[in-house]
């Protein structure tokens, strides 16, 4: 099937004007008697229920944490893009587009881009006015910073904890619909099943984390705003809890899963220590504005970095790239640490690492200056590692990071399924094969704020309040064989945790699906995930009970879902047949190692429908048309 | 190293808990104290028995999730540190661990370490928050904030709400918390239209929710893993104070 995207005809510039007068309203006084279930209290989850209570629908917002403030947004640490040309160096809307369309590697639908540039400015004003303390100047003005694949500053913040802040100014808005009754929140609670009635989304089955009680809860609309899946890799950069369930079943009920394999492996990470390593911490990318990264020239070489002198190191980014150099884009940057590191350049335990020295930036600025801009991330890394990186140059090495792929949705964040909306980084649209840096936050707001809360009235005005309740047979079927499953889970009672599958299962996605990918490698993580989810099945052990809190039985729930999606990810990567941003196909490169695009064969979004487990799922394809940036090489030099 | 740990075991919250031992072998200093207690769940779950329930989410000390006092100290005793961020080269080979969960009133246990912290979140939804609408709303710049006071607004409004500051405070009282998030939206202009309305409901909140009332120990302060000032809770009383002034309204 040839999937439309049903973005609006015209201008691009114009588009979203002009649908936004031609889609349908819901009257003011009709809006509560529709119930709009959002799973997920991120950037996208919080400000969309905030939003859709504001304006009076009944919402119910869920998700796994304690509250809805420690949503894993809260960990993002470098800043928001936003289109606002504040510091007068040649910003605009379509400035924002374009370096979104080109750092996303031709691989995004550009009329949501466009969007997104469009509607990034409202975001600040609205952060602004909820009280999101944004960093300013002395004059009062709101200061900017750059980011990766950027030549302009365009990148608002607020200390190290952009993401803290404005999830807190999105939870503050949730937090006073919940007090006005428009929102009922549900935290420690996990969306396991989707329940899809008549071809239209009706709802969702839950399970209480604290009573282990399955329920279900029917509503007019459900938004799925879960997330993304990096966890599949084991170590990420993500939460604990991060995970694909909430996408995976919503998929195996139907809706399409667009690009899995474009998974962002993020540069600067700090490096891994051992085995019991249970997740990866990332330090910002805006470090690369003043911190410079570098390697040894000499392989191996394992003295001191205060001891290696200037000539004897390799600043390979300003090498390479040297007009964008420390501030190249996330894939490239993260493909040239591998790769002078698999050279036998690299750094620390198991020379998995380069060093990202701020040495000259405190020469120049002064160490005040550079604490001022980084000092909680400096504290963070002293933390982790024990070392001083105002004295010594930090490690790092690249990390799973973000998902650019997930559920597909078209120009109304509508997935294949109807009444089952997508928001944030469970969705596919806006990043292409690669995500700029501060577009993530960007991205989730521009959801929850400012489109969902058009588009899903448009849905909603051709659909009939309270169609069903939570008595129907489907809800019953959906209650049942989720406890089911639950059931199984408990029963196997195997000899291996749930980690150790899910540390087994990252390290074959790292190894064969990671960074660098080959026909080779993927038919080989396609031959060993299937063995492994096979061995999971029936040696796995799940302690405790299902009637209580039991924080193995989520654990499990999840990695058996990973699984499965792993596969599907690995599918996607081997279908890719060309190298296209985070998506690195060896056999597809240039002398000099870079990514290779076959516009001719791969210029589309490649979106898959479940087609029963253990079975090959079917292939979907969205032609993407570039009407308004030229379809070229990408380039950093 | 290996450890000796005391670690507080309970099955619900109307169950009676207890310290239980455990031993933690084969640790090395490079572990985060949670991939230290992974490692001892790791034990139990092949030995058969029921794994320590905590919570933890981010692990990079910015959810707020994690919830632990370690001998006696919420978070334990490296300072402006949560739990998730402490890790195990501050501890030596044969130490004896001791760990329970925040305690207290408003924070009633659910299992093991896990406690239901959902008193702060009503806190937040009695007046947290500006009242600003979507969409219609001023350019950023259109309200200009000195820098000092943007930062001061920045240092209160860092607060994780893991609860520390509760589970240190020997009244357990949530002042901090409030204080916080009433320091952070009074000292920018936004805040400023409701700053008296929302000093009086979040302090009504708080004492709603059993918390006990401030007693000067700052003990709060000492156990903040983002280190939020106790001169906010000073700031919170002039508020207070200023509010009941300005609206005549009983104290």
């Amino acid at each position: 099937m040839i999937l439309d995207g049903k973005c609006p005809s015209g201008p691009i510039a114009g588009k979203w004007e002009k649908h936004r007068h031609e889609m349908k309203l819901v009257s003011p006084a009709n809006k509560r008697k529709y119930r709009i279930i959002v799973v997920g209290t991120g950037l996208a989850g919080s400000s969309a229920a905030a939003t859709l209570g504001e304006l009076g629908y009944n919402v119910e917002a869920f998700c796994y944490q304690d509250s809805a403030r420690r949503a894993h947004s809260i960990a993002a640490q470098g800043g928001i893009n936003a289109a606002r040309n504040y510091p007068n160096d040649g910003d605009s809307v379509y400035r924002l587009f374009h370096d979104t369309v080109k750092g996303g590697d031709f691989r995004s639908r550009e009329a949501n881009v466009y969007r997104l540039a469009e509607v990034s400015g409202n975001i600040i004003d609205q952060c602004v006015a909820q009280g999101v303390p944004f960093a300013r100047d002395y004059a009062g003005y709101l200061d900017n910073r750059s980011f990766g694949g950027a030549l302009v500053s365009r990148t608002f913040y607020a200390r190290g904890q952009t993401g803290q802040q404005l999830l807190l100014g999105a939870y503050s808005a949730l937090s006073r619909q919940a007090r006005a009754g428009n929102v009922r929140l549900y935290p420690r609670t996990e969306m396991l099943d989707l329940v899809v009635i008549g071809g239209e989304a009706k709802g969702i089955t839950v399970r209480d984390m604290v009573t282990g009680k399955i329920r279900c809860h029917a509503a007019d609309a459900v938004c799925l705003c879960t997330g993304g899946y990096t966890n599949v890799f084991y170590l990420s950069t993500n939460a604990m809890g991060g995970n694909v369930t909430a996408a995976y079943r919503a998929y195996k009920r139907g809706a399409f899963f667009a690009n899995p394999c474009y998974t962002q492996i993020h540069p600067t990470c700090i490096p891994a220590t051992g085995d019991h390593q249970a997740k990866l911490t990332l330090m910002s990318e805006s470090l690369r504005n003043d911190g410079r990264v570098w390697a040894p020239k000499i392989r191996g070489d394992r003295r001191p970095p205060q001891e290696i002198p200037e000539e004897e190191r390799d600043y390979y980014l300003e090498r390479k790239y040297p007009s964008f150099g420390n501030l190249a884009p996330r894939d490239i940057s993260s493909r040239a640490a591998k790769e002078v590191c698999d050279d036998g350049h690299g750094v620390g335990p198991g020379g998995r690492g380069v060093y990202l020295d701020f040495a000259g930036a405190i020469e120049r600025l002064g160490e005040d200056t550079i604490r001022q801009r980084y000092g909680n991330l400096f504290e963070m890394y002293e933390r982790i590692t024990d070392e001083n990186a105002y004295k010594q140059p930090m490690r790092i090495y690249p990390a799973p990071h973000y998902a650019m792929g997930g559920l597909w949705v078209d120009y109304n964040l509508q997935s294949s399924i109807p009444g089952l909306f997508v928001l944030g980084e469970a969705n596919f649209s806006d990043h292409g094969a690669n995500r700029l840096g501060a577009s993530a936050l960007m991205q989730g707001l521009a959801d929850g704020y400012f489109i969902i809360p058009c588009t899903i009235a448009h849905y909603l005005a051709q659909t009939r309040p309270d169609a069903v309740s939570a008595g129907h047979p489907e809800f019953v079927r959906s209650v049942e064989e989720t406890e089911t499953s639950i059931k199984r889970l408990l029963s196997i009672n195997g000899r291996k945790t749930v980690n150790e599958f899910h540390r087994e299962l990252g390290s074959i996605m790292w190894e064969h699906v990671g960074m660098t990918r080959s026909r080779e490698s993927l038919e080989n993580a396609l031959r060993r995930i299937p063995e492994l989810r096979a061995e999971f099945r029936e040696n796995v052990r799940v302690p405790g009970r299902e009637e209580d809190l039991n924080q193995e039985l989520e654990k499990a729930g999840r990695v058996a879902d990973f699984l499965e999606f792993a596969e599907l990810l690995a599918r996607d990567a081997l279908y890719r047949d060309e190298s296209c941003g985070s998506h690195f196909r060896v056999e597809h490169q240039t002398e000099d190692g870079e990514a290779v695009r076959d516009d001719a064969n791969f210029c589309h979004v490649a979106a898959w429908q479940f087609r029963g487990a253990d079975k090959e799922p079917e292939l979907h394809t969205e032609p993407l048309a570039f009407e308004n940036v030229r379809l070229a090489v990408r380039s950093y030099k | 190293m290996d450890l000796t740990l005391y670690v507080w075991r309970q099955s619900g919250p109307a169950s009676a808990g207890r310290l239980e031992e455990y031993r933690a072998k084969d640790i090395t200093s490079d572990m985060s104290f949670l991939e230290m207690l992974d490692v001892v769940n790791a034990e139990l779950v092949r030995a058969g028995r029921e794994p320590i329930a905590f919570d933890h989410d981010c692990r990079e000390g910015i959810c707020g999730m994690c919830s632990q006092v370690i001998n006696g100290v919420p978070h334990g005793s490296r300072e402006k540190t949560t739990v998730c961020q402490l890790h195990m080269r501050r501890f030596r080979d044969g130490d004896t661990i001791y760990i329970e969960p925040w305690r207290a009133k408003a924070f009633p246990v659910i299992k093991d370490l896990i406690v239901d912290r959902s008193s702060l979140d009503r806190i937040m939804q009695s007046g947290g928050y500006v009242s600003a609408h979507t969409g219609g709303v001023p350019d950023g710049n259109a309200i200009l904030i000195p820098r000092d006071d943007a930062e001061t607004a920045m240092d209160a409004a860092e607060c994780i709400g893991c609860g520390a500051c509760v589970a240190a405070c020997p009244n357990g009282s949530a002042m901090l918390f409030a204080a916080a998030k009433v320091a952070h939206l009074a000292k920018l202009p936004q805040g400023r239209a409701e700053a008296a309305r929302r000093v009086c409901v979040m302090t009504e909140a708080m004492l709603k929710e059993g918390f006990g009332n401030c007693g000067n120990h700052y003990e709060c302060q000492a156990a903040c893993p983002k280190g939020i000032k106790v001169k906010f809770i000073a700031q919170l009383n002039r508020e207070y104070i200023k509010a009941h002034l300005k609206d005549g309204r009983d104290t």
